[in-house]
């Protein structure tokens, strides 16, 4: 994908572990490792649900608000909830300053976050209302409309919204011949190959799947294998962290 | 022989495999069933009963809107005054309807009458939801013992979801409630309460313990601990 112009700098280095010739990532970790994540449910009071989500440096809130009533009314669906998705960048979560205005990239993403999150939720439940989801990129480093899917199906738990499943979203990425999983964004910039997958564990259904720039077939198989795995680790987070907000509270008052 | 997952009490999230087989019974909107495999869609409370061969398998959520059902006793806000009817805000995403033939005994005439004179915006009634059928708002009505404009007493709101732990089983919770304040107290299913209290200390405390049943729903033994709240905060404050 070109690169920025700037000098490239090395992606990957291979280096000798344990008598083995082992590609390690910019940021030293393995090809098929995540970035440390962290995630908490519950931490905005005036939404009815609500999560922040950590890949690394990436940093994305996500607020739920319903289901209420849809306003403008005509809006409204007679047989199921619209949801209604606003993916934003804030202008500090960049290194420069970014307009504040949705972009068409925001725009984009926003559909096709709301288009992964209404094959889970049960929308038949809720009829003539509407569901609103916010998710708001605090800092970028890559990977952030994964996240903000990730953090956008918790909080939809979080406000007692029925779903079929928990959604989790990681990007692989083909960095040097190499596929990684989670790609940052220096690893982003430079990297042959981008591919956000976003799926429904339990479902077994990929949600969302977009590809920048050019992947062989089996490469393309071996991606969402990888996509597949960090997935799965990144979805046992989010189900302890949703328990955790209620574990918290029984054994601080049962001991 | 059906294949249970979970133990009961636990918090299961959506997507959470429940239970599998045959001789399983369902008795909450909130499990899905694919194949025959029962899995979770919501947050909430597992509860995974024995009968005659049969597992009965239930969640009670944790979070969640109120969804009106025929039959509930609601407490809601008049927003709004139409020509024959009022527009009743119940916290839940739809707006409760009442006529004013519901809520008069008598014949209503617009021309020379106006609702304003019976229930005004910003009156709170005690009311019960007659019909409600997802095409339609829901339908009240005044009219029946306990139901009506609330005049006096104090409202709590607490999340919908909590409100059967607040009323407990069999209404152990709220009957433990009263005898230890002495305040009057009806649960609205929409999550909000209405509290006639002897006096405004004591209204204080029931406040602070229903509060505490809400943010500890899903705890056990939650009524003792709420009783022992109620007298040691009592002894405290002297009342």
């Amino acid at each position: 994908m070109g690169g920025t112009g700037a000098e490239k700098p090395v992606l990957i280095r291979w280096e000798e572990r344990e008598g083995v010739k082992t590609p390690v990532r910019i940021d030293g970790r393995l090809p098929e490792q995540l970035r440390p994540i962290r995630i908490e449910v519950g931490v905005l009071g005036n939404a009815d649900g609500s999560a922040l989500v950590e890949y690394g440096a990436t940093r994305v809130l996500a607020a739920v608000y319903g289901p209420r009533e849809a306003v403008p009314r005509h809006v409204a669906l007679p047989d199921r909830a619209i949801i209604r998705c606003r993916y934003h960048m804030a202008p500090f979560s960049t290194e420069e300053r970014k307009t504040p205005a949705p972009t068409r990239r925001e725009v984009e993403l926003s559909k096709v976050i709301r288009e992964a999150l209404e094959s889970v939720v049960l929308t038949e439940m809720y009829p003539r209302t509407s569901i609103d989801v916010y998710m708001e990129v605090l800092q970028s480093d890559g990977g952030t409309r994964t996240a903000a899917i990730t953090a956008a199906s918790l909080a939809l738990a979080d406000a007692g919204i029925a779903m079929r499943d928990l959604v989790a979203g990681v990007a692989v990425g083909k960095v040097d011949g190499i596929l990684v999983l989670d790609i940052n964004e220096v690893e982003d910039n430079y990297a042959e190959a981008d591919m956000p997958v976003a799926m429904a564990p339990s479902l077994d259904k990929v949600l969302l799947l977009q590809l920048n720039g050019v992947l062989s077939h089996d490469e393309f198989i071996k991606a969402l294998e990888l996509a597949r795995k960090g997935i799965l680790e990144i979805y046992k987070l989010q189900k302890e962290a949703l328990r955790k907000k209620y574990v918290e509270v029984e054994t601080s008052v049962t001991g | 022989m059906a294949k249970i997952y979970v133990s009961p009490r636990t918090i299961v999230v959506p997507g959470d495999l429940i239970a599998e087989g045959d001789d399983v019974e369902v008795e909450s909107l909130f499990i899905e069933k694919r194949g025959k495999k029962f899995y979770a869609t919501i947050t909430g409370l597992v509860s995974v009963e024995q009968a005659e061969e049969k597992y009965r398998i239930n969640i009670i959520p944790l979070e969640g809107a109120y969804i009106p059902r025929p039959g509930d006793i609601v407490i809601g806000l008049v927003e709004d005054i139409g020509l024959t009817h009022w527009e009743i805000d119940i916290s839940s995403p739809y707006k409760g309807i009442l006529t004013v033939q519901e809520a008069l005994d008598k014949p209503f005439n617009p021309v020379t009458d106006s609702l304003k004179r019976y229930l005004d915006v910003g009156d709170y009634v005690v009311a019960k939801v007659i019909a409600f059928d997802r095409a339609r708002d829901p339908l009240l009505t005044i009219k029946g013992k306990g139901l009506g404009r609330v005049t006096e007493g104090s409202i709590i709101e607490i999340k919908p979801s909590r409100v059967p732990r607040v009323i407990g089983k069999k209404g152990s919770m709220v009957n433990m409630l009263m005898k230890e304040t002495g305040c009057e107290i009806l649960v609205g299913q929409n999550g909000r309460i209405l509290v006639k209290c002897p006096s405004k200390d004591i209204e204080e405390v029931l406040i602070l313990s229903i509060k505490k049943i809400e943010a500890e729903a899903h705890t056990t033994g939650l009524t003792e601990r709420v009783r022992e709240f109620i007298r040691k905060e009592r002894e405290k404050r002297g009342v």
